[in-house]
C-alpha cells in the first residue's frame, strides 16, 4: 500500500506514521525554514520560524504531524513575513556582528535571514551585555550569538549523558548556563556531540577561525534551502 | 617648525568660519577658521569630529577575529588595517617566518589595495582640483566634470582602481573586507584561472601607471612655483624601509629623517615603536598628536605618507619606479621637498611600484601553493607595522593566556599626519586667506591642502577617555544641581 500523502505548497508529499510535517518535508527535499529543529534530535518547537498552517491553522511543523490529504501552506507571505519578523527579533536581541563573526557564511540564523530576505534588523537593539567564556583551552562560549534553540542542551543531556548547558532565566531573561562558573570546570569535550550542534556561533573551537576562504564557506555554495536537510 | 595660529589669544572677539564636512577626503572632518574684523587669520584647526573606538571594544574578543573586525574601520583600505594587524597577531602565533605562498599573497594583496587606493585618490578625489584649478567651477570639480572633459584619463583612473580591486578580491576573497589573510598565513592562494585573469591586464596597468606619473609631472612642472609653495612646511619624516635600504610597502624596519634629509633613525623594529613614538592628546580633536619621543611633541611631529617613503628609502626595487624615484629626488635637490602638492608626485610614483610589483608577483609560481600557515611558540604580544596608502600603520595588541585581546593600540597613518595637516592648512591660510574676502573658492585652498594628504578621517579618532565631557544636571527651574567634567587629559573635575 503506498504512504499517505499531504499537499504541501502545492506539491504532494508523501509521510509516513510518526513522522512530522518538517521531516516528511525534508525526506521530500522540500525547505521549511527552521532554527531550533534539528533531524538528530527531539522536536520542542521553541523558535516557531517553522510555522505552517495546516488545513488553515497555525502550528509548528516540527512538532505536527500530517494527515491524510492535509493543505500545507510554507513558503507564503503571511507566515513569511512573520518569520522575518522573528528573525529581526532574534538578531536585535543578541550581538549578531555578521561583518566580523568567524561563522559568518556558515551560520544557519544568517543563512535563514537571507533566505527570508531580511534587509534590516528593524527593531531598536538591545546590545546586551555578555561577556565571553573563553577559559577552555580548546572552545570558546560567545553568548552573544545565542538564540536558546537549547540544542546543546540536548545534545549534553542526551547523547553526551553530561548535563554541560542549561537555559536559565524566564522569558525575555532566559540565557545559556553551563554547570559550573566557567567551561573549563565542567566535562565539556572538545569530542561531545554539544561541541558541534550550534546553528550560530557561540560553541566555538578556538584558533581555527577564518580557516575556509570566502567562496568555500557552506553557504556560499548553495542557500540553505537548498540544501538536503535545509541547515 | 610648528605655527602659532594653534590657538587665538582671544577666540570670543573673532567671526568663525567652519568648512564642515571636508569633501572629497574618507571619514567627516571639518576646519575651522577665526577671522578678525580685517580678514586676519588669528586661528586654524583641522577637526576630527567623528569618535570610532575600535581600541576599546577589541577588548575581551578573540585574537583571531580581529583581522577581519578591525579592517572595518575602513571601507577604503581595509586591507591595510587586515594585513597590519595580522602582522601583529603572527607573533601571538609563533610565525616568525611565513610560507613564500603566504607571504606572497599577503604582498600581493597589499599591493592591489595600494594600486586602488592612489588611483582612486589622485582621478577621483583630487584631479578635478589640479586639471580644472583650486577655485575652478564647482559644479565642475568633480569626478563627473573630469569625465566629460578629460574621458581618456577618468576611464584609466576608473580601469585603475578596478583592477587593483580584483587583486584583492582573488587574493582576499572580496573586493572589500577580505578574510583570508589569518594569523600566520593566509587561508587562500590563487588558482591558475584567478592569476592568468589578473595577468592578462598587468602591463597595461603598469603602462597606465607610467603615464599617470607623467600627467602629474607635467602639472607639477607647468606650474613649479605654486606646487612647491602651497602650504609648504618643512617637517621630519617617517616610515619604513627595507634591511637593504628599499622602499619594502609590506614590512621592514622604521627610519626617520629630519627636515634636511638627515637619518635621524635606522633600523628600528616594529616590536620597538613604543621606544621611539609617543602621543598626545589635544582637546579639540578626537585624534591624537603623535610625535618622536626624544624630540617632544612640540618638535618632534613628523609627516608620513608617500612624499616620506619615496624620499626616505634608498632606491627602489622595480625599475620604471626606480627611474621616476630618481627623477623626483634630482629635482628636489639635496634637501627633501616638503610641498604638501608633491604628494600626488610620489603618489603615482608608489602607484607605477604596486603596478610592477603585482605583475612580477603574478609570475611567481609561489602565489599559487598550498602552503599557507605556520605555527610557532605562542606569544602574548606583537606589533605590525605596515606602510598603507596614506603612510605607517601601526597595529599593537596583547593577548592573554584564554587567547582574549587585553590591550590594543592602533597609531593609523592619517593620525602621524595630525599635526603635519595642521600645519599645511594654516600656511595655505596664512598664504591665500589672510586680509582676503574669503570665497568658496579661497576656502577649497584650505581642503586642496588637507587632500594632498589623502587622509582617511574615519580610521582616525581613538583617543578613548579622553575627551572632554561636561555633565550639567538641572533641576526643574533650569538651576544647576551639580557638575562634573572631564578635561583633556582625563583628569575629572568636580564641582
Amino acid at each position: 500500500m503506498n504512504n499517505p500523502t499531504f499537499t504541501l505548497d502545492g506539491k504532494t508529499i508523501p509521510f509516513t506514521e510518526g513522522q512530522t510535517i518538517i521531516q516528511a518535508a525534508i525526506a521530500a527535499s522540500v525547505y521549511i525554514p527552521h532554527l531550533c529543529f534539528n533531524p538528530e534530535f527531539k522536536a520542542h518547537g521553541s523558535c516557531k520560524l517553522c510555522t505552517v498552517k495546516a488545513n488553515g491553522r497555525k502550528t509548528a511543523s516540527c512538532t505536527a504531524q500530517p494527515q491524510p490529504d492535509m493543505i500545507v501552506e510554507s513558503n507564503i507571505q503571511e507566515l513569511n513575513d512573520e518569520r522575518r519578523a522573528l528573525l529581526q527579533m532574534l538578531f536585535v536581541e543578541g550581538n549578531h556582528f555578521c561583518p566580523s563573526c568567524e561563522m559568518s557564511g556558515q551560520c544557519q540564523l544568517q543563512a535563514t535571514a537571507y533566505e527570508l530576505n531580511m534587509m534590516s534588523p528593524h527593531f531598536d537593539h538591545f546590545f546586551p551585555d555578555r561577556p565571553l567564556d573563553a577559559s577552555h583551552p580548546e572552545y570558546l562560549l560567545d553568548f552573544n550569538r545565542c538564540i536558546l534553540c537549547s540544542l546543546c542542551v540536548q545534545a549534553s543531556r542526551d547523547v553526551d549523558g553530561k548535563n554541560v548547558f542549561a537555559l536559565a532565566g524566564r522569558g525575555i531573561n532566559s540565557h545559556l548556563i553551563v554547570n559550573a562558573s566557567q567551561l573549563a570546570e565542567t566535562g565539556f569535550s572538545g569530542d561531545d556531540k554539544a561541541a558541534h550542534v550550534c546553528p550560530v556561533g557561540v560553541i566555538l573551537k578556538k584558533r581555527v577561525g577564518f580557516v575556509v576562504p570566502v567562496g568555500q564557506r557552506k553557504y556560499d555554495l548553495l542557500p540553505i534551502s537548498a540544501l538536503a536537510k535545509g541547515d | 617648525m610648528s605655527n602659532s595660529l594653534e590657538t587665538a589669544q582671544h577666540p570670543e572677539t573673532l567671526r568663525r568660519i567652519a568648512i564642515d564636512p571636508i569633501s572629497r577626503v574618507e571619514g567627516h572632518g571639518k576646519v575651522t577658521i577665526l577671522l578678525d574684523e580685517n580678514n586676519h587669520i588669528h586661528q586654524v584647526r583641522l577637526h576630527i569630529a567623528e569618535f570610532r573606538g575600535f581600541e576599546k571594544f577589541i577588548q575581551g574578543r578573540p585574537y583571531w577575529e580581529v583581522p577581519v573586525m578591525v579592517q572595518r574601520l575602513c571601507g577604503i583600505c581595509p586591507v591595510s588595517h587586515h594585513l597590519a594587524a595580522s602582522k601583529a597577531l603572527d607573533a601571538i602565533v609563533g610565525a616568525k617566518q611565513l610560507t613564500p605562498t603566504a607571504d606572497k599573497i599577503r604582498r600581493l594583496m597589499h599591493h592591489g589595495q595600494m594600486l586602488q587606493s592612489h588611483a582612486l585618490h589622485f582621478f577621483h578625489l583630487c584631479s578635478p582640483d589640479l586639471l580644472f584649478g583650486f577655485d575652478s567651477e564647482v559644479s565642475q570639480r568633480n569626478i563627473v566634470g573630469i569625465a566629460a572633459k578629460y574621458p581618456e584619463t577618468a576611464r584609466r583612473g576608473i580601469l585603475l582602481r578596478k583592477y587593483g580591486q580584483e587583486v584583492i578580491r582573488h587574493t582576499a576573497g572580496k573586493r572589500i573586507h577580505g578574510t583570508s589573510s589569518v594569523p600566520g598565513g593566509v587561508n587562500k592562494s590563487l588558482s591558475l584561472a584567478e592569476r592568468d585573469e589578473l595577468l592578462k591586464d598587468s602591463e597595461e596597468m603598469v603602462a597606465w601607471s607610467r603615464d599617470a606619473v607623467q600627467l602629474v609631472k607635467e602639472l607639477h612642472f607647468k606650474n613649479s612655483e605654486l606646487y612647491n609653495s602651497f602650504g609648504a612646511f618643512s617637517a621630519n619624516i617617517m616610515s619604513l624601509t627595507a634591511a637593504d635600504g628599499s622602499m619594502d610597502l609590506y614590512d621592514g624596519q622604521l627610519r626617520g629623517r629630519d627636515a634636511a634629509g638627515h637619518i635621524m633613525f635606522d633600523g628600528v623594529k616594529d616590536q620597538d615603536y613604543t621606544t621611539l613614538i609617543a602621543e598626545q592628546v589635544k582637546n579639540w580633536s578626537y585624534m591624537k598628536f603623535p610625535y618622536l619621543k626624544t624630540l617632544g611633541p612640540e618638535q618632534g611631529w613628523y609627516r608620513v605618507g608617500p612624499l616620506s617613503r619615496v624620499q626616505n628609502c634608498d632606491f627602489i626595487a622595480t625599475p620604471l619606479a626606480e627611474i621616476e624615484r630618481r627623477e623626483f629626488i634630482a629635482y628636489s635637490g639635496k634637501s627633501l621637498l616638503h610641498a604638501p602638492l608633491a604628494y600626488h608626485w610620489t603618489r603615482m610614483i608608489e602607484m607605477l611600484h604596486a603596478a610592477e610589483t603585482i605583475r612580477d608577483l603574478l609570475h611567481d609560481n609561489d602565489i599559487m601553493g598550498s602552503d599557507l600557515t605556520v605555527r610557532g611558540e605562542r606569544g602574548f604580544e606583537g606589533v605590525g607595522i605596515i606602510e598603507a596608502p596614506r603612510g605607517t600603520l601601526i597595529h599593537h595588541y596583547r593577548v592573554d593566556e584564554n587567547d582574549l585581546i587585553s590591550m590594543c593600540n592602533l597609531i593609523v597613518s592619517t593620525t602621524h599626519n595630525n599635526q603635519a595637516m595642521n600645519e599645511a592648512v594654516r600656511r595655505v591660510a596664512q598664504q591665500y586667506l589672510h586680509g582676503h574676502e574669503i570665497t568658496e573658492g579661497l576656502l577649497n585652498h584650505i581642503e586642496v591642502a588637507i587632500r594632498a594628504f589623502d587622509p582617511c578621517l574615519s580610521c582616525a579618532t581613538h583617543a578613548l577617555g579622553k575627551m572632554p565631557l561636561e555633565v550639567e544636571v538641572l533641576d526643574a527651574s533650569g538651576e544647576q544641581m551639580s557638575y562634573l567634567a572631564r578635561a583633556g587629559d582625563g583628569a575629572s573635575i568636580n564641582c
